[in-house]
């Protein structure tokens, strides 16, 4: 296991026959609507060739070069958490007879095995920690975990970091280093390739590789220390759970209110928030109903609502509760932060409102209040 | 696979007390008999109630874990669910999801006094506590059962607290904030009762189940009056969807309360305990 091998550009394609082979649809990066998107491809044709993203709080930009790499870019809105834990999803569907009569019956798919291309480094990371909260605890999930063991990854390390990324500030990237079946580090010329698992190994054994140059591996190795060097942001270290819990009135959290729309985006985009809500949709002929679990938001009304009040009713309760729970309680509940470092969640903030701004912002005072 | 914890088992109402204007009692059997045989739960826990067609609610399971006969649930009339299960009748269907959450700590009750202080609808939740006090009244020393209400017409289970009023060394103490002219309890809040207690503090463990107010008012009271802090306990409540710590709603700090409680000693939540909006 982890002898490189490398694949030359012009044959990239063998990697999607070999998985479609071995029977796995594949789910990989394409621009769509100015946008990084993952979705099922059927080439390497689909791939985001040449696409560069420009990425600031607020603010996402898409630029197309004539450059040969498909991953120069450093992630998009969403990566692994829709295709596990499913946006919306029915849990079950219960009908009902002519006495009344209740009749329960599950629905858990059966996913066709999926093979992802393009994971980077904090996807994985914050895989591990929705792995963590659905299938590791007291309950697993019976709806995550079958589309997660129907899942094989080909992780790609990231070269082009965003503006707002900071993953090797939370120890999350750039670099993968476990939780992947194939690990690619992209050259011009082509793919330094890595098996990680034993179904990587076989994979590579089906494809074209040749003997990676030591050149070729330098390249990887000052392209990895690139990517750590361009990344600006950090976010402050360690557990920060009796810090945040203490400062609960610093007056950060009604500042930041003022910007915040409540919009849940950050919320939505960041790849370890789990909320979910449940709600029945009943047929209208009277015989049937489903129960339907979606993507909830701690930034939503309803979030907090409990038998006739609003637990959490101002923006500055709602903003408190999102970044004590990802950076504080989190470590509590699953022994590490609950941020991965991808930034997503100030890249598509309306506003542009900055999760390591805001936290040092609270922290930041000697006074506790 | 899923398990009874992820779908719904069908229950029948087989029973329904009306036990106020808003607050009803149903008594339910799982449909199959063997799972009704087969279901357990513990002192505190709750059940996810699910009304066909309108969704799933927690409700505490207010009955004697000991003699499980028809399992009761008091309820409420605050919403969508609550609102349609209170039209049940009897024969009518719905599905059941449970026993869910950590209860009260039984098991470190016996030989001391039990001081129970509950508000509102606070009173189900530790109902079956009450019940295994009285199974095994020689279990424990001193039993003190505080109840307050905001009016006396909420005042549900009269009968049940001037039963438990003529039990030895048992204590009963009713309160409402606004009371009719029959009333024989105090006028005020259940905190203004903690003056009439004969219990000693030293060896009192107390159970609290309330509205977060009046929890809040009744542990400053009581370790005021020199409680350890680790002898109170509190059923907690917030926002649960999936009962299995997964929704994130139920989230309270660190805590998950719909797995790691409901019920907590005071040490685990005094971060958080009466901080607006947490």
């Amino acid at each position: 296991m982890d002898i490189p091998g490398f694949l030359p550009r012009q044959q990239f394609g063998e990697l999607l026959q070999v998985l479609e082979r071995s029977g796995y649809r594949c789910v990989g990066p394409v621009l769509r609507d100015g946008a990084i998107a993952y979705t099922e491809i059927a080439s390497v044709n689909e791939l985001p060739a040449g696409v560069m993203m420009q990425t600031r709080p607020g603010s996402v930009r898409a630029t197309v070069t004539q450059l040969p790499r498909y991953f120069s870019w450093a992630n998009g809105p969403q990566a692994l958490k829709p295709l596990l834990f499913s946006p919306r999803e029915t849990l079950w569907q219960v009908s009902r007879g002519d006495q009344g009569q209740l009749a329960f019956s599950e629905s858990i798919d059966t996913p066709s095995p999926t093979a992802v291309i393009g994971v980077r480094s904090c996807d994985l990371a914050a895989l591990r920690l929705q792995d963590q909260h659905f299938l590791q605890g007291e309950y697993s999930d019976p709806w995550y975990a079958a589309r997660r063991n129907s899942l094989l990854l080909v992780a790609v390390n990231c070269t082009h970091p965003d503006e707002t990324c900071f993953c090797a500030s939370t120890g999350d990237g750039p670099d993968a280093e476990t939780g992947f079946d194939l690990l690619l580090d992209e050259l011009d010329s082509g793919f330094v390739v890595r098996p990680g698992s034993e179904v990587g190994n076989r994979l590579c054994a089906d494809l074209p590789l040749q003997p990676v140059r030591a050149d070729q591996l330098l390249k990887v190795d000052h392209a990895r220390q690139a990517a750590r060097d361009a990344q600006t942001r950090t976010l402050p270290a360690g557990d920060l759970c009796d810090a945040l819990t203490e400062r609960h009135a610093h007056p950060r959290w009604a500042e930041v209110a003022e910007r915040c729309l409540s919009c849940g985006s950050c919320t939505q985009v960041c790849p370890t928030c789990f909320c979910n809500s449940e709600h029945d949709e009943a047929r209208l002929d009277g015989a049937s109903s489903e129960h339907v679990r979606q993507w909830d938001s701690c930034f939503t009304e309803g979030h907090s609502y409990i038998h006739g009040l609003v637990v959490r009713k101002e923006v500055r309760h709602r903003y408190r509760q999102w970044l004590t729970h990802k950076l504080g309680t989190w470590h509590r509940q699953y022994g590490r932060s609950g941020c991965v470092g991808c930034g997503r969640c100030i890249a598509w903030c309306p506003v542009g409102i900055d999760i390591c701004e805001e936290v040092s912002a609270v922290l930041g005072d000697s006074d506790v209040y | 696979m899923s398990t009874e914890r992820d779908l719904p088992l069908e229950a029948e109402v087989v029973g329904r007390v009306e036990e106020s204007s808003t607050i009803f009692t149903l008594s339910l059997r799982l449909v199959d008999t063997e799972q009704h045989e087969a279901y357990r739960f513990e002192a505190g826990q709750f059940n996810m109630l699910y009304l066909y067609g309108v969704g799933e609610i927690p409700v505490s399971i207010a009955d004697d874990p000991e003699q499980p006969g028809y399992l009761q649930h008091t309820i409420r009339v605050v919403g969508r669910v609550t609102g349609g299960l209170a039209a049940l009748r009897e024969g009518d269907r719905i599905g059941l999801r449970g026993p869910f959450g950590r209860g009260w700590p039984m098991a470190t009750l016996p030989g001391s006094n039990i001081l129970v202080v509950t508000g509102g609808l606070g009173c189900a939740p530790v109902l079956p506590v009450i019940k295994q006090l009285i199974n095994h009244r020689e279990r424990y020393n001193r039993v003190a059962i505080l109840q307050g209400v905001k009016h006396s017409d909420d005042m549900i289970w009269r009968e049940r607290y001037a039963r438990w009023a003529a039990l030895a060394d048992t204590q009963v103490l009713l309160a409402a904030d606004v009371a009719d002219a029959n009333w024989t309890g105090l006028r005020g809040q259940v905190t203004a009762l903690f003056e009439r207690l004969e219990l000693e503090t030293a060896n009192t463990v107390a159970l609290i189940c309330g509205p977060e107010p009046m929890m809040l008012a009744s542990v400053e009271n009581l370790l005021a009056r020199g409680y350890r802090a680790d002898h109170i306990w509190l059923s907690m409540e917030r926002n649960m969807q999936c009962a299995v710590g997964h929704c994130g709603h139920c989230q309270y700090g660190e805590a998950f309360i719909c797995k790691n409680g409901p019920v907590f000693a005071y040490p685990e939540i005094r971060q958080q305990l009466g901080v607006r909006g947490i």
